[in-house]
């Protein structure tokens, strides 16, 4: 392994202003090669402002932006790249064949086509108008035109919204293979199981700051909220009385408690109700834990706010 | 330590053969141009409307205004008609293109820089060209115009190269709007422009005011271009050949500011 190599993409103390907006708020973002790093938030958190930046589509108001250690406005390093955007409306009349040979061209070192268009599942598209292809299929053909560059480095922007759970999970298998080759990913989506499926490392951004950084594992982790529930006659009154707890309410029997010490809360809901039945204890999914962030991250803010008022 | 970095493979992979470079601009003129050759609502009006104009007024009405007025109005709807693939093929697709994110997609991409308007320059030349082919057979074969070979070739080729003022201005149209508003603004400057250059009827027909001002447009003198190449005027073509550049340039350089400043 080569020691601490530098990032193929990176972002220090990125600032991008729109007039009053302030869209990246000294952002920083470092992506090694061979990983694929999934990059959430909220809408409005800044994750298109910084693709943006890292595509060389915008210039930074402040900090440094680079793609393989060059200004990625610079051609050589977009060479190197390949892109699926969210939403390009691609030339309505040309064939998919046409469309894949196109942007091959702009490529050093491009996949045969047959190779393209095997990987992402549309060898069976090549000679249809692309204005003739459902909503997946396109989706399917844009990855196409993102790793027939063969790119050492992709960006995947939202890439399964609108393709149901087959062809889901076949553009997860053609993602896994592109890594396992070797090839980098930097992936923002809204599917938290996209996610969990499919990144090393995840980075979480609100109010253009990146507020988490870490694996899957470790975003999980560090919201320590565990749900209990059971079926128990206790009162409301006497759970809520326990310091540990943090939230109880009840829906006819069953009781749902949330809690940062699972192990001390159940002992005490065994040793007060001998009749508990069908105890359950959960970890924080990575949704809740999402939400979680999320939320601290908008109290912070509005704090700021309110002292900066 | 240097030798575990990957580091010829950095060097190499984003190196690229001068072949492979022209290989993508062709390959982006030949999308452009297939792409529109396949979209009947864009290319029919483009065709059909100076055809259908100089079939009426060129050949059927102008029989009674003796021999030269079909080879007059084969001239100025020629380039009534080269107008409309630079301002429209140019324009709309640009707004339409900003609009839908196909810009920004291909500004991602390592397109070489240029080829996206060089492509688009192109496929609006091809239109020329065939615009005024086919007014030029209506001419030949409907109206009893004769032109001698170096006119038709004359004709031609003011055509082709006439048609990059429009394209620019055209281009910075569809820079200061974006979406389905393009057409619409475009008409706007397309009709009354032909009509005020003398394209509809013959300047000398139109009020003084009108006339004295007629220089302000580039049609005008793309028009005294293609009567001199059809043999309709003498004088000093150097000027017209100027003021078209000057057009070309400033309207190209106004639009690449507003597409660097706002995508």
């Amino acid at each position: 392994m080569p020691h601490s190599p530098d990032p193929i993409a990176r972002l220090g103390g990125a600032v991008k202003r729109y007039g009053e907006l302030t869209a990246l708020d000294g952002a920083d973002l470092r992506l090694q090669r061979g990983e694929l790093l999934a990059l959430l938030g909220p809408n409005g958190a800044g994750k298109t402002t910084a693709i943006g930046l890292l595509l060389g589509l915008i210039r930074a108001d402040a900090g440094t932006v680079e793609l393989f250690g060059q200004d990625p406005q610079r051609i050589e390093a977009r060479r190197r790249i390949g892109v699926m955007l969210q939403n390009a409306e691609l030339p309505p009349t040309l064939r998919v064949g046409e469309l894949l040979r196109l942007t091959a061209s702009y490529y050093p070192a491009p996949r045969a086509l047959a190779e393209t268009a095997e990987l992402a599942g549309i060898a069976d598209l090549l000679k249809r108008p692309y204005a003739k292809l459902s909503g997946g299929q396109q989706r399917r053909v844009q990855f196409a035109l993102a790793l027939c560059g063969r790119p050492e480095l992709l960006f995947l922007d939202e890439p399964t919204v609108g393709m149901d759970i087959e062809a889901r999970q076949k553009l997860w298998a053609a993602i896994r293979q592109l890594t396992s080759e070797g090839c980098s990913v930097l992936l923002t989506t809204h599917y938290l199981e996209e996610t969990e499926a499919l990144a090393d490392r995840v980075c979480v951004m609100a109010h253009g700051r990146m507020i988490h950084e870490g694996t899957v594992d470790e975003l999980r982790a560090r919201v320590a909220m565990k749900r209990i529930r059971c079926l128990s006659a206790l009162p409301l009154e006497i759970v809520k009385g326990w310091p540990e707890v943090s939230e109880v309410r009840r829906d006819e029997e069953r009781l749902y408690i949330a809690t940062a010490d699972a192990e001390l809360v159940v002992r005490r809901l065994l040793d007060a109700d001998h009749h508990l039945r069908e105890l359950e204890v959960h970890r924080a999914g990575l949704a809740e834990a999402f939400t979680e962030l999320t939320r601290d991250a908008d109290e912070a803010s509005d704090n700021d706010q309110r002292e900066a008022a | 330590m240097e030798t575990f970095m990957p580091v010829t493979k950095l060097a190499t992979t984003s190196a690229m053969p001068r072949s492979r470079v022209i290989g993508a601009y062709l390959e982006e003129a030949r999308s452009e141009c297939l792409r529109y050759m396949r979209a009947p609502g864009f290319m029919l009006p483009i065709m059909l409307f100076p055809a259908m104009f100089y079939l009426l007024f060129g050949v059927l009405m102008a029989k009674s205004n003796g021999p030269d007025a079909a080879r007059y109005l084969l001239a100025s709807y020629g380039v009534f008609g080269v107008m409309s693939p630079g301002l429209f093929g140019f324009g709309v697709s640009l707004a339409l293109e900003r609009d839908g994110g196909l810009l920004t997609f291909k500004r991602a991409l390592p397109m070489p820089p240029g080829a996206y308007l060089l492509g688009k320059m192109l496929m609006a030349m091809v239109a020329a060209t065939v615009v005024i082919l086919s007014l030029l057979v209506m001419a030949l074969l409907l109206g009893h115009v004769t032109l001698a070979p170096v006119q038709i070739v004359a004709l031609l080729f003011t055509g082709a190269l006439g048609v990059l003022p429009f394209c620019a201005l055209g281009m910075f149209v569809g820079t200061l709007i974006k979406g389905q508003g393009a057409p619409g603004m475009l008409q706007l400057i397309y009709l009354p422009m032909s009509f005020m250059s003398g394209l509809w009827f013959p300047l000398p027909m139109l009020p003084k005011f009108l006339q004295q001002i007629a220089p302000v447009w580039p049609s005008y003198h793309l028009d005294q271009l293609a009567l001199a190449a059809v043999g309709m005027k003498q004088g000093p073509l150097l000027p017209h050949v100027l003021t078209l550049c000057g057009f070309a340039v400033g309207f190209l350089l106004l639009a690449a500011r507003r597409l660097r400043r706002n995508g």
